[in-house]
């Protein structure tokens, strides 16, 4: 953590409440989330035990397996969910607009433009926590490899048919989820913690009660306080005050409420009377359902805290690359491609962990230029100045038609990390990168000469507005505004056999999972 | 029975009799399990525990006696769970276990058949069974020695003495390979999905295993042919099903970290030494008195220590506070230096600092760019 954020961690534990962290919102939020809160099954992979899942936060839908053990309804409780997030997904399909991308040749390697559907918007899932993402990652595996009755007749335990594509959609929100920036699935925990720093440490931050109540405590108390009660706060029965936001279930909430209540319903359906059935399992969903609407409140609440920053200018080009990657899935699943594989290939691998660091470049670089605190933090690293412009020197290139080459002089407190004899500097002019050259300090570091290099027109005046004027405020970067690509890798079909060989030489679609009559899923 | 450190005297009587003081006049010695040991080892800079772990004090029974009560429960559902899995990965006479260890570890040997050992490890009490456990490992490795028998312990009960105090330790197996080679079996049933399971309990499970590890060096050290593997087979439910799968786990690492803090948990001896006569750790004393008491040996709470030891709430209420910066984490307490407390760092950040300490001129300036750009803002909070 810099020492900016520890700062604001600081002043939180004085002020007894949380401190901004960001002064406008750097992710996209869209005028519809699907806010999903899943509770699993302790003990068990990816044994779903309910979720409520939904759009409108007055009208969740709720889902619960009152026998986690019980197959039958476990795939009826994934056919379920699939009806209700796969017609959202699928929702933004069909809303396209044309756009022109530059493709290369793959055997020439030359450069031609073709046009393309992109999807207008895209959907955009909302858990809890960490923890969550990581178990629609988990829903996904377990799914996308099932076979149902209509692939597989044989399958002596077919799944619901709209289950296995859950499992492909489920599997791209989270692999997507891993791309610094991207937004299409995230969760409550990480989209406040960025937002605000509160005055415990990072691992309490995980609790979405907790933080919540270190930003918004209750009248009357300090968010400490608040937050204390909201991690360790039991009722006589010893009952967490504010359930734990899921997957996992606190174990005396197990122990105590849960495993009585589903030992009543198998007692119950041994019986033969449908209404004590029905009885027991009414109950067990009115205890799961208590488990999981605080969290369900706190995630919307959680929106609602975000919706008051501003937006962010730049979070916007990021959605839009979560909207490419959207309709690269749709294509995908259209063509009838298998699911996505077990384990990536040596070169989709590489491919994916250079696009991450290239977003991790672009997402710090655009974080800083969207907001002054973020560009604080660089420019108490030494990778940004800001200062007063003292003095303009008009210059030009030594060329026939020379060009504006004007020498800015900043004053500044800031201490860049600028060495003598070159470097290049940048500023965002109307929002594109205008870029400098480092020519000297003055004055005992106090002063920074620039020479302007770009954006100034083709004449020999520089355009109006180009070049700043004695008394402006500019804040430079020496880091690039624009994320450069990563390495440029072989295509798919030339990996080297070294590298495991070109996808699909090994195998040609993924085998289901052995299936076995005592499966747990 | 073997000893920590291995070459340290035994523990002095008047020690035994200064640590039953701690505990309590009617409290029993809690033994340290291989969980409580390997724990040691993700705070070893902590006084307080070293001492309560090696004095053989409930922590839990502390803790609650000091209102902080831990919050360590295991779900029913888990627990069973646990326990069909390991039922069945043992079941058939340990044949598919050994089949396993063969696979991952066999080192090119002759695969189990059905003349496999599985002994009997049955015997009363704690010690018994350690000493039960002790000769069967022995008869393997003769048996190994003589004809190549594959052997199974299952559950065996390995003695440690550790700064005095016996711990009895239970792994979930051990397996006596035809080269006299003992592996470590660890069954856990959180998944291993597509071949990995999770890193931070994957790490949890070697740092227990590393614990067994040496365990049984000590009682392989008395035999010529027996060997004690440094790689440990974990065993766990393979992707959503209830099959197995194993993945061989280096644990040498571990291993060193555990020794390395079981020679020092002889500052027990010293820890004690240290304080006040008639001080005490009895739940049954009241909870100002214990607080009292616990904050006379010094401690290093971090967050960390919510997720591995029975005292942190209780330890984490008194670094708040103290004010202490560490409550916020290690990170921030590595970078904030000499400045330890909130209050310290504050004051530094409004530039009461001076210039001389670079981390307090830092976040002199840093306060200055961080009020600048709030007021840019104008963020309304
Ligand atoms: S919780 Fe307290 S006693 Fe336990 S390790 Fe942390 S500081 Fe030491």
């Amino acid at each position: 953590m810099s020492l900016l954020n520890t700062l604001a961690r600081l002043e939180a534990v004085r002020a007894g409440r949380a401190r901004p962290l960001a002064t406008v919102r750097h992710r996209h939020l869209s005028e519809r989330p699907l806010v999903l809160v899943p509770l699993t099954t302790a003990g068990e992979a990816g044994a779903p035990l309910g979720a409520l899942v939904g759009t409108d936060p007055a009208r969740p839908r709720l889902l619960v397996v009152p026998q986690p053990r019980d197959r039958d309804l476990r795939w009826a409780f994934l056919a379920d969910l699939a009806d209700e997030v796969l017609p959202y997904v699928e929702g933004y399909a069909d809303d396209v607009e044309r756009v022109e991308r530059t493709e290369t040749d793959p055997e020439t390697g030359a450069k031609s433009k073709v046009e393309a559907e992109l999807c207008l918007d895209a959907p955009q899932l909302i858990v809890p926590s960490r923890a969550g993402i990581e178990y629609v990652r988990l829903l996904g595996r377990s799914m996308r490899f099932r076979r149902t009755a209509e692939e597989d007749p044989e399958n002596p335990y077919p799944a619901p048919s709209r289950v296995p594509l859950l499992g492909r959609w489920f599997t791209h929100l989270g692999e997507r989820s891993r791309v610094p920036g991207a937004s299409m699935l995230l969760s409550a925990t990480e989209l406040l913690g960025r937002h605000w720093a509160t005055g415990q440490s990072n691992l309490e931050d995980q609790h979405l009660g907790a933080l919540l109540s270190w930003i918004v405590p209750p009248e009357g108390e300090s968010g400490a306080e608040a937050a204390l009660r909201a991690e360790l706060g039991r009722d006589r029965d010893g009952q967490l005050l504010v359930p734990p936001a899921g997957p996992a279930t606190d174990p005396a909430f197990d122990n105590k409420l849960l495993a009585p209540a589903m030992s009543r319903y198998d007692a119950a359906r041994s019986g033969d009377d449908p209404r004590a059935v029905a009885r027991a399992e009414a109950a067990v969903r009115e205890l799961v359902a208590e488990q999981m609407r605080p969290a369900w409140r706190a995630v919307w609440q959680s929106l609602e805290l975000l919706r008051t920053l501003p937006p962010g200018e730049r979070a916007e080009e990021r959605w839009t690359r979560d909207r490419w990657s959207y309709t690269g899935h749709r294509d995908r699943v259209r063509a009838g491609e298998p699911p996505q594989p077990r384990r990536d290939d040596a070169v989709t691998a590489a491919q994916k962990l250079a696009t991450r660091e290239t977003e991790q470049v672009r997402l710090d670089a655009q974080e800083a230029l969207d907001d002054p605190l973020v560009m604080a933090g660089r420019r108490l690293s030494g990778e940004a100045f800001a200062g007063e412009v003292t003095e303009i020197v008009m210059g030009w290139t030594e060329s026939k038609r020379p060009s504006p080459r004007p020498l800015v002089t900043v004053a500044t407190e800031d201490r860049p990390q600028l060495a003598e004899g070159g470097g290049k500097v940048f500023r965002s002019l109307e929002g594109r990168p205008q870029a400098a050259q480092f020519v000297r300090f003055e004055e005992d570091r106090r002063l920074i000469v620039l020479r302007l290099l770009d954006k100034m027109g083709r004449g020999r005046e520089p355009e109006p507005g180009s070049v700043p004027e004695k008394g402006d405020r500019v804040c430079w970067t020496l880091f690039e505004h624009d994320a450069r690509g990563g390495p440029k890798l072989p295509d798919p079909e030339k990996t080297p056999w070294t590298h495991g060989g070109p996808p699909g030489s090994r195998a040609a679609a993924p085998l289901p999972d052995t299936v076995t009559d005592e499966d747990i899923l | 029975m073997s000893s920590y450190p291995p070459s340290g005297p035994p523990p002095t009587t008047t020690l035994r009799q200064r640590l039953a003081d701690l505990r309590g006049p009617a409290v029993p010695p809690r033994p340290l399990d291989a969980r409580a040991l390997a724990a040691l080892a993700a705070n070893p800079g902590c006084g307080r525990r070293a001492l309560l772990d090696g004095a053989g004090v409930d922590k839990t029974a502390l803790a609650s006696a000091l209102g902080s009560p831990s919050a360590f429960g295991q779900s029913q559902f888990a627990i069973v769970r646990g326990n069909a899995f390991e039922a069945r990965v043992k079941g058939d006479g340990g044949a598919e276990l050994l089949r396993l260890v063969h696979e991952h570890l066999g080192a090119g040997s002759e695969p189990p058949g059905p003349g496999a050992h599985v002994p009997d490890l049955t015997a009363a009490g704690p010690e018994g069974r350690a000493a039960r456990t002790a000769l069967a490992l022995r008869e393997a490795t003769a048996a190994a020695a003589a004809d190549g028998t594959w052997t199974l312990l299952d559950h065996p009960m390995l003695a440690l003495e550790v700064a005095g105090s016996p711990a009895y330790l239970e792994p979930d197996a051990v397996v006596v390979h035809p080269d006299g080679r003992w592996t470590v079996v660890e069954i856990k049933s959180f998944p291993m999905i597509d071949g990995a399971a999770d890193a931070a309990k994957v790490g949890a499970a070697a740092r227990q295993a590393a614990v067994y590890v040496l365990a049984l060096e000590k009682t392989a050290g008395k035999l010529a042919s027996a060997v004690v593997g440094h790689t440990v087979l974990l065993v766990c439910p393979k992707d959503f099903s209830n099959l197995p799968a194993a993945s061989p786990v280096d644990v040498r690492r571990e291993r060193a970290v555990t020794l390395r803090q079981l020679e020092r948990l002889t500052r027990v001896e010293e820890l004690a030494a240290a304080l006040p006569e008639g001080l005490s750790f009895d739940p049954a004393r009241p909870a100002e008195e214990l607080t009292e008491a616990v904050a006379a040996v010094s401690a290093a709470y971090a967050p960390e220590c919510l997720a591995a030891c029975e005292l942190a709430f209780h330890c984490r209420e008194r670094a708040r506070a103290a004010d202490a910066v560490t409550a916020l984490g290690r990170s921030v307490r590595g970078e904030l230096g000499t400045l330890t407390t909130v209050e310290e760092a504050l004051a530094a950040a409004a530039g009461s600092g001076g210039t001389e300490d670079p981390t307090a001129a830092s976040l002199h300036r840093a306060a200055r760019l961080r009020a600048e750009a709030l007021e840019a803002a104008a963020c309304p909070c």
